[in-house]
């Protein structure tokens, strides 16, 4: 027989104000078992602490309720308590008599018998308790960086810095993401690709950091400190080792039909390609979709001008195996489709353009070699129209876009009317706006700069429709400070799109079990205290893939993340979770239902000698991996013929709670 | 291919052109179009009124009585189109409109936005095929640079019309390279041609009609085509003399397929 | 003769089943209204006017009546406000009332033209009276 002591908690007034504390204490009493019961102020308290300690050594208790709130919040701090005073951790029970009692109860008779109820029922449990001791598990001390822009750069170059190996898997032929897009950055406008080369040639140079480009995470399996990735490297055709970067067959491939995608698709360019200068690795790639040669097996023309024998049109794709201790999301963002919003004109006129086409427009060595022109005639513009939240702020239930605010939006269509006004004095630019949104240090200055130093005319309302009127685009909005319709005839239109996340990260979650909202963007595990952190163990978030964020943002965020990673890294083992599943031999029949049903692959079989007085011989018996089994219960509820438990919430302890509270 | 067919008021009146080329297309086309013995006016206008049950229930007998026969429910004019699919779109998914308007008319089964509206174009487009269409042209109307004018009603509200791209649609461009001819796009394709505001305020409605016919002039048109009544009659009377002629999209239909001059 | 009949921000509400203070006032629906300038007080103002309860306002004026029901403000709505429905919810208060039909039937006589479709007439009188 279990001795137990009753702990209930006032919390101030969160609990005793809807529950009668002592009331509660007075009647856990009666219950069998029960030695001690009473009541304090703050439970959590180093003198409620101590109360605890006193009372298990005075009465000699071999386990005890604490009833006061969720589990979430306070049983670690009480099972360390325990053990303090000489208890196995997992003789504690928590009663949650404040978020699921006090909190959502206004009536004090009620709330204090559901209190009771709720005691009983913990006290039911505990009786079935046994000691329980955790495993430990080894950790791998390497870390895995899915996505090579910015935020996933910095992850692994201040990860590496401590110490420990990287791996950057890159979806695209080269590392720089977004960030390398950018002609100028905010509030500074200094030229990003010149911040962001030194970084890239960093993280490639280092010695810890190894670069998987065009390469997409193809399975994972494993849990915190443990993980196995497959990454499927994509072919690209090119013998990286070989290939020099020289661009000679980016010159001599006849094929001009494929579209660039660094410019946004506003040029063409060969099915053979480096993406960009800068690009790293600076290896040419060929696109499969355009090439001659893999469509047709006619030209070749590539290999035959390839001095280093760098081309093979026989290369397929390769699966690498590697073990992580860690995974780092960084899949970043794509700006949404602007094609369903023909109000603006988008596809009527190649002179309506997103805000990220823009960008490469205006920088050198973007389409245009930086030159503003129009993209229809190659015209300088005189007029320019900036629409700012398209597709951002829309309600769920309206017809398209995205219910958040972009966040970014703001400052950099500020950004791009100063660059103009600056380059370009005699361009006149308009900027619709609904909110100027400039939280950020230097934020506001620069944009009242626009305003004032550059003569930028910010509309407060949104533009309703642009219509294409021969060369012209006409431009209808509201003036929301003037109370009037304005029309504008521009030469040009930007949209300022909204940001989403980037299409591959929707699977990625799947394949991590990483949660996600209902925008695809990754979830924090707490979003406030945990905020670089997935509730997913051993998975960490990084930059826009968790939510709309700047560049200064998306570097500290990924700074953050950087020391979780390497405190997790730190570590030689890891401590498991003590509540894992176990099949009772003598009832399991072998049916392997319960390994179908385990998300973690936590569970095999085993052929087992049995002697029992019901049976004696070889049977099929499942066996858990008490290492990677997480305590879910599928296996538990799937399993037909009772045999598997869940240690510290066994079908027979779940029952007794039952019977408590039916009592 | 046998539907039912709601023509409305206008086509037996004003707008007899839209009806009888439809009607002539649809038999060169091998559908047969079934008129309801006792269809009433659907009132020109969607009452948007949550609270208005009455101005509702003419649009609930077409479409119960469609129902009943188990067919789909054919529509030429915008506005009847409107009218019909919306209040469809109540019977379907506003709980309070289905019970107050089924209280009323008490049908032997209660009517619950089962039949399927679909205007003319769509039955084109989608149960005909352009590419059949292409076939069944006699007199492919090549030398043509029509301007589709599709107006507000066949495509707002977008969801709840769910014609096409309310923005950017393409349905009647499709139609006219299936006859033959070139579309010409322009932005006001979409806008509002003055609708009933011409009896209010005629100076804004002629303003209206004005920029929707000088955009189709400006781009080229030669000719524009249209399924509603009221906005043939603005694009017509309330345009300078001598703009850019406007048509029913059927008339043009009923040229290519070689079935006019039956008239 | 006067409106008689109190309305309230609950009545539009009611009737036009939008709820306004979704609204947040970009002025999406006012750039795109073809009749702005008929229009004394725009679509955007119908939506903050209706909730801050300035009803009797706004069934005073002549927008209720030269809106065209084009729905371009209802389709471009990033908030799904529906403006078209807050105008003719503020519409139906006015013309319910006793004597306030906007458009009488004996002056339709004299708007008829050769050409003028019935839908014309049907649908103003929809619009117009009761």
């Amino acid at each position: 027989m279990q001795k137990i002591g009753v702990f209930v908690c006032w919390c101030g007034s969160n609990i005793a104000a809807t529950v009668d504390v002592k009331a509660v204490a007075e009647a856990l009493k009666s219950e069998a078992g029960v030695v001690f019961s009473t009541d304090y102020q703050y439970m959590c308290s180093e003198n409620g602490q101590a109360m605890i300690r006193q009372a298990i050594r005075e009465h000699g208790l071999t386990g005890i309720v604490v009833c006061s709130c969720s589990p979430r919040m306070h049983e670690a701090t009480f099972r360390k308590t325990a053990v303090s005073a000489g208890l196995n951790p997992y003789m504690v029970e928590i009663a949650n008599i404040r978020e699921q009692c006090s909190w959502i109860h206004k009536d004090m008779a009620e709330g204090t018998e559901k209190a009771i109820v709720l005691a009983r029922a913990a006290v039911a449990k505990l009786h079935k308790n046994a000691p329980l001791t955790a495993g430990t598990s080894p950790v791998t001390k390497r870390a895995l960086v899915i996505g090579g822009g910015i935020a996933g750069i910095q992850t692994a170059l201040d990860v590496a810095d401590a110490g420990f190996e990287v791996d950057i898997v890159e979806k695209a032929p080269t590392i720089g993401g977004r960030m390398a897009q950018l002609d100028k950055t905010f509030p500074t406008l200094d030229c990003s690709a010149c911040i962001l080369t030194p970084k890239m040639v960093e993280a490639a140079q280092h010695e810890k950091i190894n670069i998987i480009s065009y390469a997409e995470l193809d399975s994972l399996s494993g849990f915190v400190g443990n993980f196995t990735a497959t990454i499927r490297k994509k072919a690209r055709y090119i013998d990286e080792d070989k290939c020099t970067g020289c661009g000679v067959c980016t010159e001599k491939c006849p094929s001009r039909k494929g579209l660039d995608d660094f410019n946004m698709k506003l040029n063409k360019r060969g099915a053979v390609y480096i993406p960009f200068a800068q690009a790293i690795p600076n290896v040419a790639v060929i696109d499969p979709e355009q090439c001659l040669k893999l469509r047709t097996g006619k030209c070749g023309l590539c290999q035959k001008v390839c001095s280093a024998k760098a081309v093979n049109f026989e290369q397929k794709d390769e699966l690498i195996e590697r073990q992580y201790g860690a995974i780092v999301v960084a899949t970043g963002f794509k700006p949404i489709d602007a094609s369903a919003f023909n109000e603006y004109a988008y596809n009527d006129s190649p002179d309506v353009v997103t805000s990220l086409e823009f960008e490469r427009i205006m920088n050198a060595a973007g389409p245009t070699k930086g030159q503003l022109v129009r993209p229809s005639d190659r015209e300088h513009p005189h007029e320019i129209v900036f629409i700012q939240c398209v597709g951002s702020r829309c309600t769920e239930d309206a017809e398209k876009g995205k219910p958040y605010c972009s966040k970014i939006c703001c400052m950099y269509t500020a950004k791009h009317a100063m660059l103009v006004r600056e380059k370009y004095p005699d361009v006149n630019v308009h900027v619709f706006y609904i909110d100027a949104r400039t939280p950020g240090k230097n934020f506001d200055e620069f944009y009242r700069r626009a305003v004032e130093q550059y003569g930028v005319d910010y509309i407060k309302g949104m533009v309703g429709k642009v219509s294409v009127e021969g060369k012209k685009l006409h431009v209808q909005g509201s003036d929301l400070l003037n109370g009037e319709q304005v029309h504008i005839n521009a030469d040009m239109v930007v949209l300022a799109t909204a940001i989403e996340p980037d299409p591959t990260a929707r699977a990625l979650g799947t394949m991590l079990t990483a949660s996600m909202d209902t925008n695809d963007f990754f979830t924090e595990a707490h979003p406030k205290l945990r905020p670089v952190e997935s509730p997913t163990a051993g998975v960490f978030l990084s930059g826009v893939a968790q939510g709309p964020k700047d560049i200064p943002e998306t570097v500290a965020q990924a700074g953050a993340a950087a020391a979780k990673v390497i405190g997790l890294l730190c570590k030689n083992e890891l401590t498991c979770n003590a509540c894992v599943a176990h099949a009772n031999e003598a009832a399991c029949n072998g049916c392997s239902q319960c390994e179908r049903v385990c998300p973690y692959g936590a569970i095999s079989y085993e052929e087992r000698e049995i002697r029992s007085p019901e049976f004696r011989g070889v049977r099929r018996i499942a066996v858990v991996n008490e290492a990677v089994c997480q305590g879910c219960g599928a296996c538990t509820v799937t399993c037909p013929s009772a045999a598997m438990d869940l240690k510290g919430f066994t079908n027979s302890q779940i029952m007794s709670e039952v019977d408590a509270i039916c009592r | 291919m046998k539907y039912s067919y709601y023509p409305g008021c206008t086509l037996k009146t004003k707008a007899k052109d839209l009806d009888r080329y439809g009607r002539l297309c649809a038999e060169k086309l091998g559908i047969i179009l079934e008129e309801p013995d006792n269809w009433q006016c659907c009132g020109g206008v969607y009452p948007q009124g949550e609270d208005e049950i009455a101005t509702k229930l003419s649009s609930v007998r077409a479409l119960a009585d469609a129902k009943e026969k188990g067919q789909d429910l054919v529509t030429l004019c915008s506005a009847c189109h409107h009218v019909l699919k919306r209040v469809n779109h109540d019977m379907k998914q506003n709980e309070t409109i289905r019970l107050r308007a089924n209280n009323y008319l008490k049908l032997d089964s209660p009517y619950q936005g089962e039949t399927n509206v679909i205007h003319y174009l769509e039955m084109l487009r989608d149960k005909v095929g352009f590419d059949n269409l292409k076939k069944a042209v006699v007199n492919p109307q090549t030398d043509r640079k029509i301007a589709p004018y599709y107006g507000c009603l066949l495509l707002r509200p977008g969801k709840v019309m769910a014609f096409d791209d309310p923005e950017d649609p393409r349905i009647m461009e499709d139609f006219i390279r299936a006859i033959g001819a070139t579309p010409v796009k322009y932005s006001q394709r979409n806008e509002c041609c003055g609708g009933y505001l011409t009896l209010e305020n005629k100076k804004a409605a002629q303003k209206r009609a004005g920029a929707v016919v000088d955009s189709a002039e400006q781009a080229g048109a030669d000719l524009m085509i249209t399924a509603c009544p009221l906005c043939l009659y603005n694009l017509d009377a309330n345009v300078p003399e001598g703009s850019v002629p406007v048509q029913y999209f059927t008339e043009i239909l009923a040229e290519a397929l070689g079935v006019k001059e039956e008239v | 003769m006067s409106l008689t009949n109190q309305v309230t921000a609950a009545d539009i509400l009611r009737i036009s089943g939008v709820d306004a203070s979704r609204c947040m006032q970009c002025g999406k629906c006012s750039g795109a209204c073809p009749n702005y300038d008929e229009m004394d007080i725009p679509p955007h103002r119908f939506a903050i006017m209706v909730r801050q309860g300035r009803i009797t306002e706004l069934m005073e004026s002549q927008a209720i009546y030269r809106c065209l029901s084009c729905f371009a403000c209802s389709q471009r709505c990033p908030r799904n406000v529906e403006p078209a429905k807050l105008i003719e919810a503020v519409r139906l208060t006015v013309i319910r009332q006793k004597g306030q039909n906007h458009m009488k039937a004996d002056s339709i006589p004299e708007k008829l033209d050769e050409k003028l479709p019935q839908q014309a007439i049907v649908s103003a009188m929809r619009k117009y009276s009761k």
